[in-house]
């Protein structure tokens, strides 16, 4: 009856090899491709921008050095040092010369730098300047948004500074007609144009950059044909000659033409990845149905004989030690946000087929295999989860769970298929979903999700309620009232709900102006001509050419301000056991408490470098007075006696997360507040606004720019990450924390959901462990939740290795939608990692 | 269902959710208070007295126990049931000893029952028959300890004799749906290879009973009660190690029943 093999195969000498030399060093920065870019596009001045794109990209990809890693049997890095980094700086370029000398030591994802490169940078970046997306995007805001950026309501910086990416591309077409296949389809398009169009000039261009695009892929390819060729008639080893001659043979055909194996559809589908990451700085470039569009090539060569299981687990291992090769050098202030040196590229496997029936298959499982071979961030390795998913699909997805990695992260169809739906796509393409980045779910090869368009921090309107729309001396948000003179909760309630739309509408504007910035001055021919249907509405995706158009900004906090709201409506307005002013008072003086010093030094520092900046010379005494007077702490003993009363007011009430319906309730109805203000607003690209509920790692960075809030968070500390339970708070154990969770609405959310869960590695231990795990999933997902992820990963192993960093250097944990070396991340995000409630200690 | 179960009010000192360790899938354990055994390894001294009491926990007064009827309990019980229903899981009752509030803990597992939640009781079998005939319609799964075959040993650790107990896990083996025999391997007690097959033997004597628990002694509770003021009478002594427990669970395979390490 059983028509999947579920068996676990071996690992591959090979794989650890490979790893030891990705990880051997530093990840540096290079510059060639900023070289080649800025040489183009001095040759292409005054040409459209979407030809100049496609110019630059071909010349880019004729000239990027190129080099084949040592055993590597799936060939293409865009970097010659491994987890080596191009730069961009057609998005955005001061940033990197700002923080040339401190990229190397800085915290969070450091990189090296050689003073050549720094060089060789310094001679282009010139020409940017009044050139980037980020300018232009900068032009276009409103100055209210630029304002509220300023003062950290929210942060559009992701799409400001970068690339978009974000995208799961039509790999399937790639591995069935090659770029020679797309570009026939792009030249049959063109000819179908009538010269009199009235966009006929805009088409042909886009179709022609298309073509470029296409060509300059397979010469790409071509030229690792070339040196696979030249390395093989140098190799004296006759193994590794023939893997050699192999690759030449592959690289010769795809990806220009179909693939003929499943190792040239490995190949193939590695080249759409690294092309990709090298058009365009977007990271969460995601590879979305691995096991969907792969297995046919798999099983027609097991039929034919000509492929063992185990020598296609280890092309799969290989393309997974890959995906840990590429990466991207961030600022510093994002490079917290983002910590691990992640790109985000989700691939999935598991969940139901256009047709509803369940596609798990052999590669789905091959694909845990690879998880636990290569134990590595990357991919971010997802599983569908629905009714009808097999239970050994299950039990083996907890397997990988246990092992600490901190993937798969579990999502479940029966509510993302219907949200999907709210939201226009057909049915079938609803249920062939995959998912973008950390948790955004879409349809692969026909939309533009703009999945992680922002991050708003749900708290920063609340903290303006209570000073009138006055931030740091300016009137920021609209006037509300003075809170002192509020009669009743629901005059509150408003007065944040209008605070919200307020920054919401902002929010909107900033990432409309980006959004216009990128199809301006970036659009992507290369990414465009795997989307649906670019090619038929001769527009690049920047300009809307994909089927679905979305953008997905997502609110982080709710948890925070669930516990908040609920604490002022019961302490001031129902009990009436503290009134609003002195609940205000306490707020701005931080609860009485001293400020944390670390936060205190890099506040310091911050106030240190505008006063250099501003032309003040600083003695070391005067940055001492600075320390001092950030750190002072005005309250006498008196206030601090009364703050600490009423601190332990709020300890005592319910909290989100311990499956208190009054509260969950009340938390569903305070998320509604980012949610559903969003869905009145379009973008550029004819598409639709969409929340998403979940902080990626900024809950630490935007944390610390939030000062005390009412539900007895101290200032400058993490807000709550996802839809997860403020850290700490909830004590009843994981399905009272699952159950709370499940109350928000997670339809409504539909750019996805994050709900994180850290469970000591006893509560999964032997079969019962596992069964009881799956329970926990199944019964969150059975209550229509839409995301789970795990840590597991004792206390006392986290602690150990921040102490003894040298030991852990693979220790791979989760940290928000997506998994990163412990090591790697600040010590404040590791902080907040310990700290989040560790379940199933028994 | 019947009202009379709902407003029902026994005395119980914790719930815990998501338990795996007592009773097949994921369970809600509540803990009764009240015992009538005084074991010297016990793991929960809070649960031995039916009095409301004051323990100090990380240097905080708590009080444990409090007054409950069946409907509070209930509705926290079924809380959990998309968990239940996904691994077979439900309510156990754990103490204390559940025995020693039949009014409460019957109806407890009655109401549980009527919603169509499973049902297992941890409980040490002292107490008379017909009480335990009381429960017998309401338990899915008994997992009754059976701790020493000398009933002078048995009092001299526990301070009750085993007659009692032997004659009611007949009993329950006979009359229960299914009945598990569970072993503290408490050093110094009953960790020979001798006493743990002497308790095998006759767990493998009882009617329907093919399965028993080895559960090793663990110094866990051992903070409780300096938080009761109370000496911990077990010192110092080391886990079982699990070299030892294997020797042990051999002892019983050998018995021919099934085995399990933990609860």
């Amino acid at each position: 009856m059983k028509t999947v093999y579920t068996e676990k195969i071996n690992k591959s000498p090979r794989i650890p090899a490979l790893i030891e030399h990705l990880f051997a060093k530093m990840p540096e920065i290079e510059a060639d491709r900023a070289v080649l870019l800025t040489e183009s596009y001095r040759a292409t001045e005054g040409q459209p921008i979407v030809l100049r794109r496609a110019k630059a990209f071909a010349h880019i990809m004729d000239h990027l050095p190129i080099t084949i890693r040592p055993l590597e049997l799936i060939v293409g890095s865009n970097s010659k040092a491994p987890r080596g980094c191009q730069v961009f700086p057609e998005y955005s370029y001061t940033w990197l010369e700002d923080e040339f000398d401190t990229v190397a030591t800085r915290n969070a994802d450091p990189f090296y730098i050689s003073e050549e490169t720094k060089e060789t940078l310094k001679k282009v970046y010139p020409y940017w300047k009044g050139k980037t997306t980020s300018e232009l995007a900068t032009a276009y805001m409103a100055p209210e948004a630029l304002a509220a950026i300023d003062h950290n309501i929210f942060t559009p910086g992701n799409y400001f500074y970068n690339g978009i990416g974000h995208v799961t591309v039509d790999y399937a077409k790639v591995l069935r007609i090659g770029f020679r296949g797309i570009a026939d389809e792009a030249r049959a398009a063109m000819a179908d144009l009538k010269v009199s169009d009235g966009d006929y000039a805009k088409r042909h261009q886009f179709l022609e950059a298309v073509l470029i695009s296409c060509d300059a892929a397979c010469r790409y390819a071509a030229r690792y044909a070339t040196l696979a060729k030249e390395e093989a008639a140098a190799c004296t080893d006759d193994k590794r000659k023939a893997e050699l001659l192999q690759i030449a043979a592959n690289c010769a055909n795809v990806p220009a033409r179909g693939a003929n194996s499943f190792y040239e559809a490995c190949q193939s589908f590695w080249f759409v990845q690294m092309l990709l990451q090298t058009e365009s700085s977007g990271h969460s470039i995601s590879p979305g149905r691995f096991d969907q569009y792969m297995y046919p090539y798999y099983k027609a060569d097991l039929e034919k004989g000509v492929i063992t299981r185990e020598f296609a687990q280890e092309l799969i291992d290989c393309i997974w030690v890959k995906l840990n090769d590429l990466n991207k050098v961030r600022d510093a202030a994002s490079a917290e946000g983002f910590a691990g040196y992640s790109l985000f590229q989700n691939l999935i496997v598991g969940g139901q087929d256009a047709g509803g029936m369940d596609a798990t298959n052999d590669i789905s499982y091959m694909c845990m295999n690879a998880t636990m071979h290569v134990h590595l961030p990357q991919p971010s390795f997802s599983v569908r989860v629905w009714n009808g998913t097999p239970h050994e699909f299950m039990i083996r997805a907890a397997e990988v769970t246990r092992t600490g990695v901190g993937l798969p992260a579990y999502y479940n169809d029966e509510v993302i298929i219907p949200s999907l739906q709210s939201r226009g796509l057909t049915l079938e393409d609803a249920r062939d979903y995959n998912i973008i980045g950390c948790v955004e779910p879409q349809k692969s090869a026909k939309t533009d999700g703009w999945h992680d368009a922002a991050f708003f921090n749900m708290c920063r309107p609340l903290e303006l309620v209570f000073s009138n729309g006055m931030d740091q001396g300016v009137q920021l948000g609209p006037q509300t009232g003075d809170v002192a003179q509020m009669k009743t909760f629901e005059e509150f309630y408003e007065a944040y709900k209008k605070q919200m739309i307020y920054f919401i509408e902002l929010l909107v504007n900033a990432d409309n102006a980006i959004d216009q910035a990128h199809a301006d001055r970036c659009p992507l021919p290369f990414q465009s001509c795997m989307v649906e249907d670019c090619i038929g509405r001769g527009k690049s995706l920047q300009e809307g050419g994909a089927i679905y158009n979305f953008t997905g900004p997502q609110g982080f906090g709710i948890a925070n301000m669930a516990d908040a709201l609920y604490a002022v409506k019961k302490l001031v307005f129902e009990d009436k056991s503290v009134t609003m002013a002195e609940y205000k008072e306490a707020i701005e003086n931080n609860y009485g408490k001293d400020m944390d010093p670390r936060r205190a030094e890099a506040l310091t520092a911050q106030v240190a470098r505008r006063l250099i900046e501003g032309g003040k010379n600083l003695t070391a005494e005067d940055v001492r007075a600075i320390y001092e007077t950030v750190t002072a702490n005005p309250c006498t003993e008196e206030q601090k006696a009364r703050y600490q009363q009423l601190l332990d007011r709020i300890a005592a009430l319910p909290k989100f997360g311990n499956d208190i319906p009054e509260v969950d309730t009340f938390a569903r109805d305070v998320a509604y507040t980012y949610t559903r203000p969003l869905l009145n607003y379009r973008n550029p690209r004819g598409g639709q606004f969409q929340a998403g509920l979940y902080p990626v790692s900024a809950n630490v960075p935007l944390g610390a720019q939030t000062g005390a809030t009412p539900d007895g968070r101290l200032a400058h500390t993490p807000v709550a990450d996802g839809v997860s339970p403020a850290a700490g708070r909830d004590i009843k154990g994981p399905t009272a924390a699952a159950n709370s969770v499940s109350k928000l609405d997670h339809y409504i959310a539909s750019n996805g959901t994050l709900f994180n869960m850290k469970f000591h590695p006893s509560a999964l231990a032997g079969a019962g462990g596992l069964e009881s795990f799956v329970a926990l999933v199944r019964g969150y997902f059975d209550q229509k939740g839409s995301h789970m992820q795990f840590n597991v990963v004792s206390r006392e192993t986290l602690r150990d290795a921040q102490k003894n960093p040298e030991k852990y250097k693979s220790l791979v944990v989760r940290v928000a939608g997506y998994s990163a070396l412990f090591t790697t991340l600040s010590r404040s995000l590791q902080d907040d990692i310990i700290n989040r409630t560790e379940q199933g200690e028994f | 269902m019947e009202q009379n179960h709902l407003s029902v009010t026994g005395r119980i000192f914790d719930i815990q959710r998501f338990s795996t360790h007592d009773g097949p899938g994921v369970r809600t354990i509540v803990f009764l208070k009240g015992c009538p055994l005084r074991c010297r390894w016990c793991c929960n001294p809070e649960s031995q007295s039916y009095e409301i009491q004051q323990m100090r926990q990380k240097g905080v007064m708590k009080t444990v126990g409090r007054d409950v009827t069946v409907g509070e309990v209930l509705e926290e019980v079924l809380r959990d049931r998309p968990y239940y229903r996904r691994s077979g899981g439900g309510l156990t009752l754990s103490g204390g000893e559940s025995l020693w509030q039949p009014d409460f803990a019957v109806a407890l597992l009655a109401a549980a029952h009527e919603n169509g939640i499973n049902t297992a009781l941890e409980t040490t079998g002292f107490a008379e028959p017909q009480v335990i005939e009381r429960f017998l319609p309401h338990v899915d799964l008994f997992l009754m300890d059976i701790k020493h075959m000398d009933s002078r040993k048995h009092e001299e650790f526990t301070t009750r004799p085993n007659e009692k107990i032997l004659q009611n896990a007949r009993l329950i083996a006979q009359k229960a749906k299914k009945l598990i025999i569970r072993v503290p391997v408490i050093p110094g007690f009953n960790d020979s290879e001798e006493e743990i097959r002497a308790i095998a033997t006759f767990a493998a004597s009882l009617p329907n009973v093919d399965e028993i628990h080895l559960l090793p002694y663990h110094r866990m509770g051992r903070d409780k009660y300096d938080g009761l003021d109370r000496p911990y009478l077990m010192g110092e002594v080391p886990p079982p190690t699990p070299a030892q427990m294997e020797r042990l669970l051999e002892v019983c395979r050998k018995q021919g029943l099934t085995t399990h390490l933990g609860g």
